[in-house]
């Protein structure tokens, strides 16, 4: 009994101007204040924001085409780059020598110390638009006079030769989007089926909640299978996109729901809502001005945890052939290449593909954490 | 040391400089603060005092079942004082045989909320039935089943053969209740501590408990430590009162000297809020000024003097007043060091 | 308690209505219909199909009538256990789907069973020394169990197998019952395969269910009824697993209920890496080929199974409820 108040008094003690900032906050303010004291959910909105970065400029940040296949220089291993020269800072890469092996027909590869490739800041490479307006063939790194099997390939090269850094560069632009424009859609769902749920209770609710409960009791993958594998192959890549956003979404929709209900429940009840209803505000100002703002938190955390299996569903149709289809680069593209484990011990490195997906879905989930845990400190 | 009430009963426990602490991350909160008090069989104890003051952690204490962070810091928990079979309780580890052969067999402990104190998960009989067989391990699951219904029959529950096998969830608050003091004397204990057994009930109910823990209390001659911060319970209940403040016993008396002659400025604060028959119409209920100081922040001096009508100036502020002597009356006030 | 299993039952018969519309919608989607493909089929192999036979066969199979008359024909012959022919294999579906059902049934199961086993004790280890360094290594393989999606973790298993142990992880069974009929060997050679793809799936749910289980038994040992037990005097041990850890496992319970669509949706993919013959591999063959009968059925079959599996471990739920157990009595 004494331990609640001790704990409950142990707020008290800010001193008078800030106690003037936090009366004067918003709910968004508040959250955003206590969220600071996350580390580890603060480090990862940086490294959120961070594959973001990387997405929007994913061709600046490349360095070969994504798309350029050549025989000579299939499995390349991560080259590494030299950052000395006799002494001086040169950067450079060294040349290969590619030699077939006669027994695996495998192309084996040494370094040829005496054909140095220097390194350059902001080179010139393949065209591209910078966001999709600016022409351009700027990149942050390049070689000079680099032809077929010497380049500065980092991460190596996959069967076709394409190299592996610049492909995962530019998978994380359709990885991360289509996460984003899956909890888009989801979202829209969600707060429009729960907020009706919630708002207005009685049959519409229970009818809602069991579809909800139905929708969570199917197993979904099999049923995403079965929808993304009737897409026509004559779709292009931007509509096979959008319809695997629309699949993945229809399944998400769920728990984004469940939580706007809940807030809209606990909402209606409270002081400041019935204070204006009986102002006589109307319905809409009361869900825009009053309601909205004290669950929008809610409703991003909710959001952050949902990003992650979004990106999950997309890299797993895709690891099964079933989701996006070349020339689209994914991170599940990606992935897919490394299905078989011979391929796997023979180019090991194409499981690096791996790395970015498991570092932004936790860097999500801690995010996610974090941002619930400010919004609801007490829930 | 004027009056020792009830030369004759002995003294079944002993609190000696019982001292508490909270270790948080912000600080350690000093909850308990050299408390002494003694527990006579057949006679009541009223400890009274506002929420936070102490109370509860004193009776958990008592029993080493402090939640953490909290832990007894020093001080005695002493059982059968003075005789060849005393034991210090706060010498235990919590989970120690022989405190948990105490718990509920020699001391039982009666709670404040009856609806959240019993699992739901269990009939009442289960519950009780498990502190029967706790106590005594060579009992059969039939006699422990004997012995509830006994038991659930004794603090007045109608059809306790039935109700053996009802859930908690299915009884009202003051059935509830009755079968936690049903609980309590399971071990057949000689000491029962009952942290205010009848906030979370309404009137007509709370009249009813009291009533049956008076006529246990009397039957078998127990010791009853009984919490509260209702003066009126105090009143009808208690042989001693000790009032409690922040921590301190700030006045420990008689109950009928406390109340002729309340002599620590803060029980009569406390009397002074109790509704009164003979108040004329329309009068306000005195309150006492200000709230409980958190304990982390206790005031300097005497730790009551912030809200104190009778403050004397230059003194109450700088100096503390000498503590309530163990095991005899007082009030730690200057104020009553004058007037002794 | 009837009512809540009234209520129970009605949601699961209506899944699996909704779940079958699902399923029709999946073999009508490919462009053409049924006899288009199995003509086209029949083409590939060299015979033909006149126009008054393709005729004749969609009369067969409903395909002249509306939409409705033929989910109405569909689901008639569903339920007698008629799920169509497989294109691909020309053979009735279930013939097709024969031991591969209840192997990924077997397989899920085993993986939430697991699940329990793994997340009950270090949930209650990680609330009762909460803030232990236990505690923070159980929070830690929580986040890497959230974070691997488990076909990713299938992945770099096979590979770390391969490359550090020559090991070929994979499969159900031994070289030598892989076409085996049943025998008490043949079990017993499955049930030494099953561990490894049952824990690469149950990861993702042990990660989940140990925070569910840690954070209701740290809200349950703040409840007074544990203060109660105590002043009993009963041993620490014993009233933790009697109270408290029993009053948490509700909500553990109904997680492990919506837990299992989820672990049969990853056996499939985990499946298909870790090459099990569960009807993963079938049900992407399938789709690839649009052999849609047989595709269908496995969603359709997956998804009854599944609800069966929710609704039994809901009534386990109730079961271990006296407050739902007693509704309407009380």
């Amino acid at each position: 009994m004494s331990q609640k108040s001790n704990s409950a008094g142990n707020g008290v003690g800010h001193a008078a101007g800030s106690e003037d900032r936090y009366a004067e906050a918003t709910q968004l303010q508040l959250t955003w204040w206590r969220f600071k004291k996350h580390k580890l959910a603060l480090l990862s909105l940086w490294i959120v924001a961070f594959f973001y970065l990387i997405a929007i400029f994913a061709d600046v940040l490349a360095i070969n085409d994504p798309q350029a296949t050549d025989a000579r220089r299939s499995y390349i291993p991560p080259q590494g780059i030299h950052l000395f020269d006799d002494g001086n800072f040169r950067p450079h890469v060294n040349g290969l020598k590619g030699t077939r092996d006669l027994k695996t027909f495998k192309l084996a590869y040494t370094p040829d110390p005496a054909k140095k490739l220097p390194v350059r800041l902001f080179a010139r490479g393949y065209s591209y638009h910078l966001f999709g307006l600016i022409p351009t063939d700027i990149h942050v790194l390049g070689v000079e006079g680099g032809e077929a099997v010497d380049g500065l390939f980092l991460l190596g090269t996959d069967q076709l030769g394409r190299d592996l850094y610049s492909r995962l560069v530019v998978a994380t632009r359709i990885s991360l989007s289509i996460g984003l424009a899956g909890v888009g859609l989801s979202l829209l769902l969600g707060i429009l089926l729960g907020g009706l749920s919630g708002l207005y209770g009685g049959i519409v609710d229970t009818v809602i909640q069991r579809v909800i409960e139905m929708v969570r009791s199917i197993p979904t993958i099999p049923l995403w299978m079965g929808l993304a594998a009737a897409l026509p192959n004559t779709w292009s890549v931007t509509q096979v996109y959008f319809a695997i956003t629309l699949i993945i979404s229809l399944f998400g929709w769920t728990e984004l729901a469940r939580v706007v209900r809940g807030r809209f429940l606990a909402l209606r009840e409270e002081d400041f809502v019935i204070a204006a209803e009986l102002a006589g505000a109307s319905q809409l100002r009361i869900i825009f001005r009053h309601m909205l703002p004290s669950f929008a938190s809610h409703v991003i955390a909710a959001t952050s945890l949902a990003l992650p299996a979004m990106i999950i569903s997309e890299t797993s149709l895709s690891f099964l052939g079933l989701g996006l289809r070349a020339p689209a680069i994914s991170w599940g593209i990606l992935l897919q290449d490394a299905q078989n484990v011979q391929v796997l011990a023979g180019a090991p490195w194409l499981l690096l593909a791996a790395v970015p997906v498991i570092l932004v879905i936790l860097a999500f989930n801690f995010l996610g954490d974090g941002l619930r845990d400010a919004a609801d400190p007490y829930g | 040391m004027a009056e020792q009430p009830a030369q004759s009963a002995p003294c079944l426990l002993s609190v000696r400089d019982l001292v508490v602490d909270f270790r948080l991350d912000q600080g350690t909160i000093r909850a308990v603060e050299n408390i002494s008090l003694d527990l006579f069989a057949g006679r009541v104890l009223g400890v009274v005092g506002e929420s936070g003051c102490g109370k509860s952690i004193t009776a958990r204490a008592i029993l080493g079942i402090i939640d953490r962070p909290g832990r007894i810091v020093s001080g005695r928990v002493l059982l059968d004082p003075g005789t060849t079979r005393q034991l210090d309780l706060a010498t235990l580890s919590n989970d120690s045989r022989e405190l948990r052969s105490v718990r509920g067999g020699r001391i039982g402990l009666i709670f404040q909320e009856p609806m959240t104190a019993l699992s739901n998960h269990y009939t009442v009989g289960n519950q009780i039935m498990e502190a029967v067989r706790a106590h005594k391990p060579k009992m059969t699951k039939p006699e422990a089943r004997a012995k509830a219904v006994t038991l659930l029959g004794e603090v007045g529950i109608p059809n306790p053969d039935g109700r053996i096998d009802a859930y908690p969830f299915q009884l009202s608050g003051g059935l509830r209740q009755r079968v936690g003091i049903a609980m309590a004397l399971a071990g057949d204990p000689d000491i029962l501590i009952a942290d205010e057994p009848t906030t979370a009930l309404d009137v007509t109910t709370q009249a009813q408990i009291l009533l049956l823990l008076r006529h246990l209390q009397r039957d078998k001659k127990i010791a009853l430590m009984l919490i509260t911060h209702d003066m009126g319970v105090i009143a009808q209940m208690a042989d001693e009162v000790a009032v409690m403040y922040l921590g301190r016993v700030v006045e420990k008396a008689p109950v009928e000297h406390l109340f002729a002659a309340p002599r620590h400025p803060y029980t009569r604060a406390l009397l002074r809020s109790v509704p009164n028959i003979h108040a004329k119409p329309r009068e306000r209920l005195a309150s006492i000024g200000g709230a409980v100081p958190h304990p982390a922040r206790r005031p300097s001096g005497c730790s009551f003097h912030p809200r104190c009508p009778e403050v004397i100036a230059g003194r109450c502020a700088e100096t503390e007043p000498a503590p309530v002597p163990a095991g005899a009356d007082g009030a730690a006030c200057f104020h009553a060091e004058l007037t002794p | 308690m009837l009512n809540f299993l009234a209520r129970r039952l009605l949601i699961a018969a209506m899944t699996c209505v909704m779940i079958s519309i699902l399923t029709f919608v999946i073999i009508r989607l490919p462009p053409g219909d049924f006899v288009d493909a199995y003509i086209a089929n029949l083409a590939a192999s060299g015979s033909t199909v006149t126009a008054e036979q393709a005729t004749a066969l969609r009369r067969e199979y409903g395909l002249d009538r509306s939409v409705f008359v033929q989910y109405g024909l569909w689901i008639s012959r569903v339920v007698r256990g008629d799920f169509g022919i497989s294109m691909m294999w020309r053979r009735p579906v279930t013939e097709v789907i024969g031991d591969r059902l209840w192997l990924t049934m077997v397989v899920s199961f085993s993986a939430l069973f697991l699940t329990w086993m793994i997340a009950l004790p270090i949930g209650i280890y990680s609330a009762v020394r909460q803030y232990s360094i236990g505690d923070y290594a159980a929070t830690l393989l929580g986040f890497i169990g959230l974070a691997i999606p488990n076909f990713l973790l299938a992945l770099i298993l096979m590979y770390a197998g391969f490359r550090y142990f020559g090991l070929a992880i994979g499969g159900l069974f031994s070289a030598e019952y892989a076409e085996a009929p049943w025998s008490w060997a043949r079990a017993w050679d499955l049930a030494k395969h099953v561990p490894l793809p049952a824990c690469v799936l149950a990861l993702a749910g042990t990660a989940q269910l140990i925070r569910i289980m840690r954070a209701n038994l740290l809200d349950e040992l703040r409840k007074p009824y544990v203060v109660t037990a105590r002043a009993k005097g009963i041993s620490e041990r014993r009233l933790l697993l009697k109270y408290p850890v029993r009053a948490a496992l509700n909500p553990f319970a109904s997680a492990v209920a919506y837990l299992f669509p989820y672990l049969v949706s990853g056996s499939i993919v985990v499946s298909l890496v870790l090459g099990l013959p569960t009807v993963g591999p079938l049900l992407l063959q399938a789709l690839v080929a649009q052999d849609m009968y047989l595709a269908g059925s496995i969603v359709l079959l997956l998804g009854l199974l599944t609800v069966i599996g929710t609704l039994v471990s809901d009534l386990l739920l109730m079961w271990i409820e006296p407050r739902i157990r007693l509704e309407g009595r009380g």
